[in-house]
């Protein structure tokens, strides 16, 4: 059957035809649909994780049991599944194994622009990299095959524009895998020096016969052009961008196996053309190998080592002429995102703001907290870090510092890593404060559950973590919950717990106001003879309250009724539908 | 080009689009952004269909037609039409949030700004029409109707299977209002 299909779609559909029957994944923009679309198959047992080395270190179990499994990050994840990944190359698999790994070229939802494929290279893993949605589903299907004929675990590596784009495929059908006998086996699986001294070569071993495998599979494609006069070497979308561009003019060598990369493949395709152009988003990584091969290419001499890359990006950097456009209108204010109407992040950030608190921000929606008019975060870097930065900051400036400096950490990102950094602050103790922004799913990534909700992947009862208990478990005494919808009381737990003179935790608890089951509140309204002007109530930076002719305004189709706004105004100006006083 | 403020349907005009586009024997590729910028933010999907589609987004001076649910985003993305290509646009206007912090303020005269650009513009008020039709969420549904007009290798039998296929049973007749609403408005 022919369909239009998003390529972490085409994904899920190929772990279907491919018998896979575990998946484990911790959500990350822009890989997270791959596993949502893979849990609407029966057959596929799909859980989210607490984060990704647990996502691979399940999935591994489950290969190593005997069943086809995946697991699936973005860049950054990967980082923190990298301890796992360099083993079980050394390990090797039972069942077929796929690691599905996707960057973000542009940053469009990232906070670096890292290229995956190093890893492929240092952990010494096969990599395939796709297109288009019905590669995505091809490859998908290939890795497990490649992964149980290598005895290797297999990448497939995604981008943004190949992940989120849609494009015509041909589904087929699922093929059942017999479970593969599970037989203890230590110098395969227990990777201590003396096993893994003998496992190391058998890596090395496998390297060369997956060149010789990349020197003549079709996941690698020479496609003759009419032109001799340049040759593009190049994968992924930089492929579509080249043709969009050249069409069947130029030769291209189309690499979907880039690790490990061919060596006779790309000799004799040099040869075949006068000029060899290397395209490829973020690092020279092709190109750097055709430079040891001794082969004269152009690459990173023309192409930007930064963002990902075009049709124009093409025709620009290659000396063709610019398509002719409408001209840019000048001087338009831009439009960040920003916390939606009724986020109970706001209340808190309003809070941290008005008391001049220096913020150790995390990643998730929130983040957006950094963002004016609010401009209440210091930093963000990675998952976890807001805790542990957090403690290294007071450990430095001592008393000055833990009176007024907070971290600020989602309840999905501190399940993920946020746990380890606490339990540096109660065992190492500063007086840190941590606040928790617990909404009660992980946001950003378009509302997957997690250990603290108590459901699963498909929305069904699961186990649900108690974060007070387990806050407490950890050796921090005080913990208290707080509503962040609740100006005052926002502001007297922060107040409190930076004087406190041991670590604590607060809960600023309050659900995603996006969720379902929140019930929206009638909106409320500005009355125009009591507005003063005065715009404290636009300090909050709420998309729904803006300034027309000298008075705030209330947009009642965003406004959700989170009265928020309402606690800042003096003057009782703000009220309900039907003219009563909101306070 | 779609183009809007995350969060206003973008998806789903998307969505009838690309199926459309597909139904007719074209090859077809959309490509959508996730994540951190459909926070309330500038949001931009890009719908390519013809006989062969290699690449999945569109450039400056490569885009044949915009459809925008809002009229400031109309004007950003303009740059990105060809020279005397088409816009689509509901005149609604969200403040974005620089204007709403009070650093910057609307701008105006939209409409006139786009056309000296080079465009034509064809402006009409999706959100009204769409309340009309019986519930503001399907004003995009209009603005399909609306550019359906443009696209004569469509006829509106096609365009409406497409709609049909692409929303919950229950509201495809509300969707076939809003679609054909949108397509006679003045």
């Amino acid at each position: 059957m022919k369909e239009l299909m998003l390529g972490n779609k085409a994904v899920a559909r190929g772990l279907f035809e491919a018998g896979v029957c575990v998946a484990s994944s911790y959500p990350g923009t822009p890989s997270t649909e791959t596993t949502e679309e893979a849990a609407k198959f029966n057959e596929i047992y799909c859980e989210w994780a607490p984060n990704e080395k647990v996502a691979m270190e399940t999935a591994f179990g489950a290969s190593r049991a005997g069943r086809r499994s995946f697991c699936a990050m973005k860049h950054v994840g990967l980082n923190v599944a990298a301890d796992p990944l360099f083993t079980i190359s050394y390990t090797g698999v039972n069942a077929g194994m796929c690691i599905l790994v996707a960057d973000d070229p542009g940053m469009h939802s990232s906070q670096n622009e890292q290229d995956s494929r190093h890893y492929a290279i240092a952990a010494k893993i096969p990599m395939l990299e796709p297109s288009d949605s019905q590669e995505a589903l091809d490859f998908t299907k290939r890795a497990y095959d490649l992964s149980e004929e290598f005895d290797t675990p297999v990448f497939v590596k995604m981008c943004t524009r190949v992940a989120h784009s849609q494009s015509i495929v041909e589904t087929g059908d699922r093929t059942e895998h017999e479970m593969k006998p599970y037989v203890k086996d230590a110098a395969k699986y227990v990777m201590v020096p003396a096993n893994a001294k003998k496992r190391h070569p058998i890596v090395e071993e496998r390297t060369e016969r997956l060149v010789q495998f990349a020197e003549t599979t079709d996941l690698n494609r020479v496609e003759k052009g009419t032109d001799d006069s340049v040759g593009f070497i190049t994968s992924s979308t930089s492929y579509q961008y080249i043709k969009e561009v050249y069409g069947d003019k130029a030769s291209i060598l189309k690499l979907g196996l880039i690790n490990p990369l061919p060596v006779k493949l790309i000799k004799d395709f040099a040869a075949s053309v006068r000029k060899v152009v290397v395209v490829e988003e973020l690092d020279p990584i092709i190109e750097t190998h055709c430079r040891a091969l001794g082969i004269n290419v152009s690459g990173k001499d023309v192409f930007p080592m930064t963002d990902e890359y075009s049709q124009s990006i093409i025709a620009e950097n290659m000396e063709l002429p610019k398509a002719p456009s409408c001209k840019p209108i000048e001087g338009l204010p831009g439009r960040p995102p920003a916390m939606c109407a009724g986020c109970p992040h706001r209340g808190l950030f309003y809070t941290l703001s008005k008391n001049k608190c220096r913020v150790m921000g995390d990643i998730g929606c929130y983040t957006l907290g950094a963002t004016p008019p609010l401009s209440a975060i210091d930093t963000t870097e990675c998952m976890g870090a807001s805790i542990s930065s957090l403690h290294g900051f007071n450990k430095a400036r001592g008393e000055e510092s833990e009176k007024n400096t907070v971290a600020v950490i989602g309840d999905s990102t501190f399940m993920h890593s946020g746990m380890t950094g606490l339990a540096n602050i109660a065992y190492n103790q500063t007086n840190s404060t941590v606040i928790i922004l617990d909404n009660s799913i992980t946001g950003m990534t378009g509302h997957q559950q997690n250990p603290t909700t108590g459901l699963n992947l498909r929305g069904d009862p699961a186990g649900k973590i108690d974060l007070e208990a387990l806050c407490r478990a950890m050796g921090i005494n005080r913990v208290r919950v707080v509503d962040p919808y609740n100006l005052d009381a926002t502001d007297k737990a922060v107040r409190e717990e930076l004087v406190a003179s041991e670590p604590s935790v607060i809960i600023s608890r309050r659900p995603c106001a996006l969720l379902k089951y929140v019930k929206r509140q009638p909106a409320i309204r500005v009355n125009p003879d009591k507005c003063k002007s005065c715009r404290s109530c636009m300090k909050m930076g709420c998309p729904a309250i803006s300034f027309k002719d000298g008075k705030a305004q209330i947009d009642a189709t965003q406004c959700v009724g989170c009265k928020v706004c309402a606690q800042l105004c003096k003057f009782g100006a703000f009220e309900t539908q039907e003219g009563d006083t909101v306070k | 080009m779609i183009v809007g403020v995350g969060g206003q349907g973008s998806l789903l005009a998307s969505k009838v689009l690309g199926r459309a586009a597909m139904d007719k024997g074209y090859d077809v590729k959309v490509s959508e952004v996730h994540g951190m910028s459909q926070r309330g933010g500038s949001v931009v999907t890009y719908v390519r269909f013809g006989d062969k589609v290699y690449s999945p987004i569109i450039d400056r001076g490569g885009a044949d037609y915009i459809i925008s649910f809002e009229l400031l985003e109309a004007a950003r993305y303009t740059e990105f039409l060809k020279p005397g290509g088409q816009i689509v646009t509901s005149t609604q206007q969200i403040d974005p949030m620089p204007v709403i912090a009070g650093t910057a303020k609307y701008p105006e005269e939209l409409i006139e700004k786009m056309t000296t650009s080079g465009a034509k513009v064809d402006a009409l008020d999706a959100l009204d029409i769409a309340n009309e039709a019986g519930s503001s969420k399907a004003a995009n549904i209009v603005l399909m109707g609306r550019f359906a007009n443009y696209i004569k290798e469509i006829s509106s039998d096609e365009w409406l299977n497409a709609v049909e296929a692409c929303v919950p049973a229950k509201f495809a007749q509300l969707n076939r209002k809003a679609f054909e609403m949108g397509a006679q408005a003045r």
